[in-house]
């Protein structure tokens, strides 16, 4: 009686920390461009838009553990589509950001159509050579996309009552289509369609027998994660104003993935992780070499699957796991053989992992779970 | 008959580049025999040989001389990178082990731009210049010597799968990895040794597609699609499909580019994507490959 209770005050007191945090980070995120320069306000606006990309990539690789190395495409269709709209009909900004969506959604069904023919490494081979291919195509249709030099448009104005600056303003606008998208990812996730993803990710044949529709859960995975590489895209156009091929080569899209992976898979605040780390390590390893990026990228890949298949989100959840069976471990061995039901109690309490329930006190095991399995142990010989 | 002989020349040149996507493409089927891994870094590996192949040549090695250390270099690294780097995640879930390749890519790439930066070298062509009339079609020394380079490679390679033990024991783990474990084969050694043979081979199609793409970093991103096109076409698991799709995938591209205006020289990148899309939608075992059976 004494453990329900005291469970019950311990996932009260979490709610009130994860209010208390939310409010926070709310705070922070709303005063920042007040207290930040007008460079720091853009390369946090960066990591806002860049966070929407990884969290459609999230979808697709973490959670419905498909891999797609061609997500820089759809960021492409959605930048492109913005900034044709504003170059060509003069539509104003506001509007190219559902007609960016909706196109990339509908991309995103005609290639999760072969998608679902198309397993693991299948699937990561088109969508790598579709990649590829799209920065000569941009080039090729230059009446429309102004071929390799680009198209220039307006950036986003600030309007006159709102007496803010012009990278104020920016940062705003894209932090509240984050703060949509970031939600609307997090409560699919939630609902019935998010969870039929997980179980298809998780064993296909047993979730079918549940009787979840795979083709229609696989294709619309794919068809969401491009819409939100879409939006991002078109986020990118308000905010950059020039697109051009060059911009979108496929190293953006394996940008994304390594962000995502070392940000953390299948975790909801990891493409925010992920995000801070596509647009601050190139910028700061960038003064050190050309290639330093693309090191440091590489090597923390590798590292982070090796190591911590959770990513940098996952971190603290594992470390405290660790910490709680060491202490488990430790008292087990302090106690007198005799009492066997009291280990098997314990550490279940002790392991909840903390950080990532924040944002999903109802389903933490599922959240942190190692999403793509963590690697196996070296086979001896 | 201009026209014909034109035709000819385009489709010698096509498998002049298509036995360079062959023998990457051959790379990539190797190692998913061995290991059910697609490595995509395996054009990141060659381009890296080339570039060791080209330090050797720039400090004075005659060429003939630098292929084969590069060779022995490449075994030795794609040993490494089997032993360090794709053991740990051995059996891991087939999305941790394309992103372990993919991070291997990002690191070789920017690995070779620091140390040799990303300026463009001038590889050396190993083949004299000029050539040779055949049926009225003027052939390049440079085409002939890459097929028959690889045409040699190959040849190897089969007499060594078919007729030594050392091939025995590789096609044993190949099919059946735990059996091969249970007679006492040592299958950690045998994938090291594929992935070994399987750098050896890339190397070959980094260094003999050099002096056409001129080295850098990059060089190698837009061959690897041309052969995973290939291995597609050829099915994953047969080393002869690789080579016949690189064949197709070579005569297909240069054919493409020269007689569809619409996609000319720019948009050729498009053709190994129309392939793999089509293979995958029609016959997604390939021409030459088993279809897998899966059991839940």
């Amino acid at each position: 009686m004494s453990t329900i209770t005291a469970a019950l005050g311990s996932d009260r007191a979490r709610r009130l920390r994860a209010a208390l945090t939310g409010l926070l980070a709310a705070a922070a995120a709303v005063g920042a461009p007040f207290y930040f320069a007008p460079f720091q306000v853009f390369q946090l606006t960066m990591v806002l838009l860049y966070a929407v990309a990884l969290a459609g990539l999230n979808l697709l690789v973490g959670f419905g553990g498909q891999i797609s190395l061609g997500h820089g495409a759809f960021f492409a269709a959605g930048a492109y589509t913005a900034a044709v709209m504003l170059d060509r009909y003069d539509t104003g900004h506001l509007a190219t950001l559902p007609v960016a969506a909706a196109g990339c959604f509908v991309l995103g069904l005609g290639f999760g159509v072969p998608a679902l023919r198309l397993r693991g490494l299948y699937l990561a081979l088109v969508t790598l050579s579709f990649a590829v291919f799209l920065p000569p195509l941009l080039k090729r249709l230059q009446s429309v996309t102004g071929g390799s030099m680009g198209l220039t448009v307006d950036k986003l104005e600030p309007p006159a009552w709102s007496g803010l600056a012009e990278d104020q303003w920016m940062y705003f606008a894209v932090l509240a289509v984050t703060a949509v998208v970031l939600l609307l990812a997090r409560n699919l996730l939630r609902s019935r369609v998010g969870r039929a993803l997980l179980a298809v990710r998780d064993n296909e044949s047993a979730a079918e027998v549940m009787g979840v529709r795979l083709s229609l859960h696989k294709t619309l995975a794919f068809a969401w994660s491009a819409m939100f590489a879409g939006v991002a895209g078109c986020l990118y156009t308000w905010v950059i104003g020039f697109v051009s091929p060059d911009s979108f080569s496929f190293v953006l899209s394996i940008t994304l993935l390594a962000g995502l992976v070392v940000g953390g898979l299948a975790s909801l605040y990891g493409p925010l992780l992920g995000a801070a780390f596509v647009m601050y390590v190139p910028s700061v390893s960038q003064d050190v070499s050309e290639a330093a990026p693309g090191v440091v990228f590489g090597l923390l890949i590798i590292a982070v699957m090796f190591a911590a298949p959770t990513g940098l989100a996952g971190l603290p959840g594992r470390v405290r796991g660790a910490l709680a069976r060491r202490a488990t471990r430790a008292a087990t061995l302090d106690r007198t053989p005799g009492a066997p039901s009291a280990p098997g109690a314990n550490p279940k309490s002790l392991a909840e992992p903390g950080p990532a329930a924040v944002l999903t006190p109802a389903e933490p095991a599922a959240v942190d779970a190692d999403p793509v399995g963590a690697p196996p142990r070296t086979e001896k010989e | 008959m201009n026209a014909v002989t034109d035709f000819l020349r385009q489709v010698v040149e096509g498998l002049g580049s298509g036995a360079v996507y062959a023998s990457l493409a051959l790379a990539l089927v190797l190692i998913h025999r061995f290991t059910g891994i697609v490595n995509l870094a395996q054009g990141e590996l060659a381009m890296l040989s080339t570039y060791v192949a080209w330090q050797l040549v720039a400090s004075g090695m005659p060429f003939w001389l630098a292929l084969p250390v590069t060779l022995v270099v490449s075994f030795a690294g794609g040993m490494l990178v089997e032993r360090i780097v794709i053991r740990p995640v051995q059996g891991a879930p087939e999305l941790t082990v394309v992103i372990v390749t993919v991070g291997l890519f990002i690191f070789v790439n920017a690995m070779a731009g620091l140390i040799w930066s990303f300026t463009v070298k001038d590889f050396p062509q190993p083949f004299p210049d000029g050539g040779i009339e055949m049926a009225g079609v003027r052939v390049d020394w440079s085409t002939l010597g890459i097929i028959g380079v690889v045409a040699v490679v190959m040849g190897l390679l089969y007499l060594l799968f078919q007729h030594t033990s050392v091939g025995l024991v590789m096609r044993a783990v190949a099919c059946n990895p735990s059996s091969a474990r249970l007679s006492g084969i040592r299958v950690g050694r045998v994938l090291m040794l594929g992935w070994g043979l399987a750098a050896t081979v890339g190397a070959l199609s980094g260094v003999l597609v050099a002096p056409v793409l001129f080295l850098e970093p990059n060089m190698m991103g837009g061959v690897l699609i041309y052969a995973f096109a290939a291995a597609t076409l050829g099915g994953f698991d047969s080393p002869v499909g690789a080579v016949v799709g690189g064949l197709f995938v070579g005569v297909a591209e240069t054919l493409t580019g020269a007689y569809v205006d619409v996609i000319g020289a720019d948009l050729k990148v498009g053709v190994p994507l129309v392939i793999i899309l089509a293979v995958l939608l029609v016959r997604p075992q390939g021409l030459f490959g088993r279809a897998a059976v899966e059991r839940a």
